[in-house]
């Protein structure tokens, strides 16, 4: 399935400046694996040791987070769009 | 002494303030927290400029930590790409502390190139600061506030 992968600007630089990449995968784990491949500096910063999703990083696939579809093992279609959003927190 | 990286000066219109500090007191007693939207400069570094203030739901609902509700995050980033524009920073509130980013403020100060905004309610009257937080150090930049003419009659 072809997709778009949408990275915040903390990101791009890890993705030679893209704003927006093309990715091929059945599922958010394959994308995320080819586009890791792809970029190595990525790696860190979306997945942790374990290789689960890194929880200072929400997916969205179009409208709907992942974590409440099927994570990483979510199906993808041609046309998706997933979106990479940091987590931005903070307190007293 | 000032930090090399105490820029770029904030520049917020009345309206843009008065969205900002109302929905920190809106949010009472919780911490408030919101996106600023602006261009970047050819430096890829915020101007400075906000296109847009952007109140966010705090998902934690906490009077002492907020986190960004990433369907807000996620809204913000399509409105900064349908302008042009990029997610710039980010405001909160401390309700009851000084407007200085406290140590879990630096500690998860995620993106260095934002402007990290901070609005106190702990006094009678609300203080807006804002920095730049990079590396664990902190910066304070300085705010200017665009005021719209004012069309009054003169009394007197």
């Amino acid at each position: 399935m072809a997709v778009e992968i949408k990275l915040p600007t903390l990101l791009r630089v890890q993705a030679d400046g893209q704003a927006t990449v093309a990715v091929e995968g059945a599922t958010v784990g394959e994308v995320f694996n080819t586009l890791v491949e792809r970029y190595p500096g990525l790696r860190g910063n979306l997945l942790d040791d374990s290789g689960s999703l890194h929880k200072f990083v929400n997916v969205y696939k179009d409208d709907d987070d992942i974590r409440y579809l099927d994570g990483l093992d979510t199906k993808l279609a041609d046309g998706d769009v997933l979106s990479i959003l940091p987590a931005v927190a903070g307190g007293v | 002494m000032t930090s090399a990286f105490a820029q770029p000066t904030l520049r917020l219109t009345e309206s843009q303030y008065a969205t900002i500090v109302g929905s920190c007191y809106d949010g009472l007693p919780d911490e408030a927290c919101g996106l600023l939207v602006g261009p970047l400069g050819g430096n890829g570094e915020p101007t400075g400029a906000v296109s847009e203030a952007r109140p966010c739901r705090n998902a934690d609902a906490s009077a002492v930590t907020y986190t960004i509700d990433p369907r807000d995050m996620l809204g913000a980033m399509r409105a900064a790409e349908a302008r042009g524009d990029e997610i710039v920073g980010v405001w909160h509130s401390h309700t009851h502390t000084e407007a200085y980013p406290s140590p879990t403020d630096v500690r998860q100060a995620v993106d260095p190139a934002w402007l990290y905004v901070i609005v106190s309610l702990r006094d009678q009257m609300p203080v807006l600061r804002s920095y730049r937080i990079r590396g664990g150090e902190i910066a304070e930049v300085g705010i200017e506030l665009d005021r719209a003419p004012r069309t009054g009659i003169p009394t007197g």
